[in-house]
């Protein structure tokens, strides 16, 4: 087809029957099913992509995989997605990108693809489809065990996907991995993950690994099925069988389009069927770019010239010269030239030291070529290996740096530990897949299939870290790239050393090197090499940067899986909750409760709404749904002397039959949790916390007791949704009681303040009501089991019609409490302040000991001029001071040029009192109750706001209203 | 949710439980275990069962049992059997609500969420665990070759009902 002059008539793992559109920066170009972007881009002719990032220079694809440093898209659509790999977003008919130049955006369009998690639990994972994940896979799945294999690509294969002549057991390689994926998808316990990367190793074998799921469908997913998913895998052994990455060159000029990796363009020939060149020079220091040399030629490809940088051929570089190839030995590329793409390189001969020898300007050779492929080197892709801490060992030999022993419970294979031949990786494959059998459970064995290969080894390799510049020192070699996403040079490196860095890590961070989306793929070796170069010494000895997760890119979205929208937290609920929505509550989330705010009516704004509420409270009788209080039973002969530790004042000689209120504290003294606690019988309690506490003031318990105090018969047992709590508050409020449990005497002298009852309600109901008040109303809590929450509130409701019994919701309870002064834990505490300093020293036991005690005798925390809890009188009778607001002394300047401000303290609640008929506040002020009487500033954007202290307790001083 | 791979869900309401605390092989473990039939049973995930009653294992000297029962009479019993030892006995009927989950493709959905390791070498009928699905800490019992039982604390069985249900989409 003439739209893909670069396609190859035949071969390629294409189906060239179905011809796919594509749009590559709005030219229209054409692909087939197996194409990814980048390979169909290079059929069409296409090399280019987006300049490059800081120097706008042109670049080029580079890669054909996960390593690919230029070619970076933007996958268009409903919403688009960024910083895509061109070599890894596989071709769907349709398919619309743009190339970036190294920044994406993330699309502010919501996203309405499916996202989600699974949990995997298996004896074996490998994590790599090459030849020895396969071989690991299939030996260890064959002894029954649980086996996972995890690829990044499209298809299982790895390196055998891009070969030509290899085989297996005397067969083509490709229909010895055909075999063997068949093999594991008819073995009940096994489980192959195309498309899945392992981005993440933790400790105890947990592997972490996202898989994309739909985009390579062409078409929408079905319902429900998730785009990606991220795999959360707990495995008795992990095979790491990675694979390596091949290394370009660094030389001047080396980031111009059409210098590829050598083994990128074998890939572009074998598994893509894709020619991207007509004439290629091939630069290496090794002998695996022999196969894309012999390849090239296999496919019609004239070489021009092989620059081996090596002195002398190796035998496979013999081997390839006697078919005709002219091989320069002792060389390297210097430059390339062309415009905006490689139309041919300047090869100089090296001496022994890596310097060009001789007349630089008279013995360089031009060779034009529209391609260099380029050969480094090879990197194993060791990160899963030194996330969990796995040593590394540089490889003078090899090149390389390698595993250096092993982390528990893993194995290495195959080139990921620097076997690079073929029958190697088969063999390691084949015995780390027993091993991992066998310690998990399942013994077997197996014969490792027999690979050949051209390239036998890897071969001697040259080090050649940095091809010298023709003119200049490396200081100003601008133009050798070492990190063409970040768009640094040897030169950047210079700088660094010049600056005195020597670490590998502080020059990372100093140029920027390897913290690209590719994070060094291509870079972060060559950058240590150049650095070994600048400073002297060996890679080995400089070291490399730590190797951290995730391996690539994961999306966002995908880590937030479905806890996104309504499944976002999730939102408890009491039983009377669906009461609460039919009656039009307005809610708020407190903790992770959805609690009724205020029920308007008939169009009501807040202010109305919770006016009408107070009101109902103070006059007549109004209701609130309490039942989110955290509630803990405490059980036990020790249990009265366990509370006299935790709290701060006495419960051990309560009474049965009563309640009382109480403080604890953290060992500094300060205030974690208050509650009011009922004393059921002898060796019963029941405490009660704040909403957003519960479940930490039971961890609180549970770690004195089990930590400290493991002697004490003591037993907590949460019961918080156990028991439906309704507190029925006003003048009224008996009357009402008193309808729906007509067995108790409700009346002052038999049934007096912080008391409880255990009765039967007039509807058969259990019920423990308790004469408990959060507003200075009488008042009563009625605690029934959960099961009949809803019930009981509608007997009350329906008893207190006549009464004009009003629901009301937390910011009405709000009001009321702060009209008597009465703090809420963590609204009006925040982790500094004492029970004194709310103005509770009366509920701090001066003849026990008790968590906290021994600080109020700290010289800060006897401080005089602490900051107390009082009230705040707006004197204009009209400004609802924001909570927060700072508070001043008048005629404190608060100009920049006088401050910083002296602050006295802050506003910690605020709100309209309808029975003061003025706003008030509460606040912590500096000193604050030796300030009564005082006139201060609270400083409301620009304007001051004098504010009269007064005590806390606002309404009701007495407490006159108590019992009704 | 019908079809080869769909599976149901539904709310068991109504459920007695009750909380048991105590030293195991204590005389007081001894005596509970004979009031419930069964034991208590001292395995982790395991339960024990009898007549109308389940004992599941939650800790050491933990035990939720699970009841057809009326609550009142049977914490009576377990009180009487406890005998004021060392231990505790709590009505926690409305604590915990029971939603069931079955089908051929229960386990998957689960594994969306649940860390625990539901395949049939490692969990199957008559096992329970303390876990958690998605955000939610749950007590999930597998009753039945592919009926699992998910015992959410009541607060939170809406926000686990519409989980699971989103779960099932796929297999629908």
């Amino acid at each position: 087809m003439s739209a893909q002059p670069h396609r190859l008539p035949s071969g390629g793992r294409i189906d060239r029957d179905t011809v796919l559109r594509l749009t590559v920066d709005g030219q229209e170009l054409t692909g087939h099913p197996g194409d990814t972007v980048a390979s169909a881009m290079l059929a069409a002719g296409r090399l280019d992509v987006a300049p490059s990032i800081y120097r706008g220079r042109p670049r080029g694809i580079v890669a054909a995989g996960v390593e690919e440093p230029n070619a970076l898209l933007e996958v268009l659509g409903r919403c688009s997605e960024s910083m895509l790999p061109a070599t890894t977003v596989s071709l769907v008919d349709g398919l619309a990108v743009r190339t970036l130049s190294g920044l994406g955006r993330l699309d502010p369009t919501g996203d309405e693809a499916v996202y989600d998690k699974k949990f995997a639990h298996t004896d074996v994972l490998v994590v790599g489809a090459g030849p020895a994940g396969l071989a690991a896979a299939w030996a260890a799945a064959r002894s029954g065990a649980r086996v996972i294999l995890l690829d990044e690509q499209s298809e299982p294969g790895g390196s055998l996907l891009s070969c030509r002549e290899e085989t297996v057991n005397g067969s083509p390689a490709l229909d010895w991995v055909r075999e063997v994926v068949a093999e594991l998808e008819s073995a009940p316990e096994a489980t192959v993950l195309s498309r899945t990367t392992a981005f993440g190793s933790y400790d105890d074998n947990y592997v972490v690994a996202v898989q994309h799921r739909t985009d390579h469908l062409g078409h929408p997913a079905p319902e429900g099925m998730s785009r990606r998913r991220v795999w959360h895998i707990r495995a008795a052994r992990v095979v790491i069988a990675t694979g390596a990455h091949e290394r370009p060159l660094v030389f001047a000029g080396n980031d111009r389009p059409g210098v590829l990796l050598a083994s990128a363009v074998r890939g572009y020939l074998n598994r893509y069927a894709v020619a991207p060149c007509s004439r290629a020079v091939v630069s290496t220091t090794n002998d695996s770019a022999y196969d894309t040399v012999t390849d090239l030629v296999a496919a019609g490809v004239e070489v021009a010239a092989v620059i081996d940088a090596r002195p002398t051929l190796s035998p496979r570089a013999a081997e390839v010269a006697g078919t005709g190839v002219r091989v320069v030995p002792g060389s390297a590329v210097v430059e390339t030239t062309g415009a905006s793409r490689v139309d041919g390189v300047l090869v100089g001969a090296l001496d022994e030291d890596g310097l060009l020898g001789g007349d630089v300007e008279a013995d360089v050779e031009t060779i034009a070529c529209d391609l260099l492929a380029v050969s480094g080197g090879w990197s194993p892709v060791v990160h899963l290996h030194s996330q969990r801490q796995g040593r590394l060992r540089w490889d003078e030999v090899l090149a390389a740096f390698v595993p250096e022993g092993t982390v528990r419970g893993q194995r290495v294979a195959g080139s990921a530990r620097g076997t690079f031949d073929l029958g190697g990786c088969l063999e390691e494959g084949t015995e780390a897949g027993v091993a991992a059998a066998v310690a998990a459970g399942f013994p077997i064995e197996a014969e490792a299939p027999v690979g050949r290969a051209a390239t036998g080894e890897y071969g001697p390799v040259r080090q050649l870290w940095l091809v010298p510049g023709r003119r200049g020192e490396p200081a100003d070699w601008h133009e050798h790239f070492v990190d063409l996403q970040r768009d640094q040079t040897v030169a950047d490196v210079w700088r660094a050393t010049g600056a005195g860095l020597r670490g590998i890590e502080h020059v990372k961070r100093h140029t920027s090197i390897g913290t690209a989306h590719d994070q060094g793929r291509t870079s972060a070796v060559n950058a240590i090499g150049v650095l070994a170069a600048a400073l002297g010494g060996t890679p080995g000895e400089i070291g490399t940067t730590s190797y951290r997760a995730p391996y690539t890119p994961v999306s966002f979205a995908a880590l937030a899986g479905r806890e996104r929208g309504d499944l976002f937290d999730p939102e408890r609920t009491t039983p009377i909750h669906p009461w609460h929505v039919a009656h039009g509550a307005r809610f708020e989330i407190v903790g992770q409760w959805l609690r009724p705010r205020y029920f308007p009516r008939d169009g009501e704004d807040i202010d109305a709404a919770v006016a009408r509420e107070s009101r109902a409270a103070r006059r007549g009788v109004a209701m609130m749904d309490a039942s989110t209080l955290g509630k803990i039973e405490v059980c036990g002969a020790d249990a009265g002397e366990f509370l006299d530790r935790v709290y701060t004042n006495a419960h051990r000689r309560l009474p049965v039959g009563s309640a009382r209120y109480g403080v604890m504290c953290k060992p500094d003294g300060m205030i974690l949790d208050d509650g009011v606690n009922l004393r059921l019988d002898e060796n019963r309690f029941l405490l009660t916390t704040t909403t957003g506490g519960a479940a930490g003031v039971l961890d609180w318990l549970e770690e004195w007791l089990q930590t400290e105090w493991p002697e004490l018969d003591v037993y907590c047992t949460s019961v918080t949704e156990q028991w439906t709590t309704i507190a029925v508050v006003g003048p009224k409020s008996r009357q009402v009681v008193a309808r729906v449990a007509p067995d108790l005497d409700v009346s002052a002298e038999a049934f007096p303040f912080m008391t409880f009852r255990e009765t039967t309600l007039a509807s058969g109901v259990p019920a423990r009501i308790c004469r408990i008040s959060f507003s200075g109303e009488l008042a009563y809590e009625i605690n029934v089991s959960g099961w009949y929450g809803l019930a009981v509130w509608e007997q009350l409701y329906a008893a207190g019609a006549d009464l004009d019994i009003t629901p009301y919701g937390t910011e009405t309870m709000h009001v009321l409490r702060a009209e008597k002064g009465y703090p809420i834990v963590g609204q009006d505490t925040d982790g500094t302040v004492t029970p004194q300093d709310a103005g509770m020293d009366w509920v701090v036991s001066k003849r026990k000991d008790f968590i906290g005690n021994r600080s109020y005798t700290r010289a800060d925390t006897a401080r005089a001029d602490r900051r107390h809890l009082i009230g705040l009188l707006p004197v204009d009778r009209v400004t609802r001071l924001p909570e927060g607001t700072q508070i001043i002394a008048p005629d404190t300047p608060v100009t920049p040029e006088r401050g910083p401000v002296p602050m006295l303290g802050h506003v910690t609640s605020s709100y309209h009192s309808e029975a003061l008929g003025r706003p008030f506040a509460l606040a912590l002020v500096a000193g604050g109750r030796d300030r009564i009487g005082e006139t201060l500033i609270a400083q409301v954007g620009d304007s001051p706001v004098e504010v009269l202290v007064a005590g806390p307790v606002l309404y009701d001083p007495e407490g006159n209203r108590r019992d009704g | 949710m019908r079809g080869a791979r769909g599976g149901s869900l539904r709310e068991l309401p109504f459920s007695t439980m009750v909380s048991v605390r105590v030293a195991p092989g204590s005389a007081a473990f001894d005596r509970i275990g004979a009031a419930l039939g069964a034991g208590l049973p001292e395995r982790v995930a395991d339960t024990a069962r009898a007549g109308a009653h389940t004992a599941l294992w939650l800790g050491p000297d933990e035990w939720l049992v699970v009841s057809s029962a009326e609550p009142g009479p049977l914490v009576a019993d377990l009180v009487e059997a406890l005998a004021g030892d060392p231990g505790t006995v709590v009505d926690v009927s409305a604590n915990r609500t029971i939603l069931e989950l079955s089908g051929a493709t229960a386990r998957q959905v689960l594994e969306k969420g649940c860390p625990a390791d539901l395949h049939p070498r490692s969990f199957g009928p008559g096992d329970a665990v303390t876990t958690t699905l998605g955000p939610v800490p749950v007590l999930l019992w597998q009753s039945g070759p592919s009926t699992y039982l998910i015992l959410p604390r009541a607060s939170f069985a809406d926000y686990v009902a519409r989980w699971l249900l989103d779960a099932m989409t796929e297999f629908a």
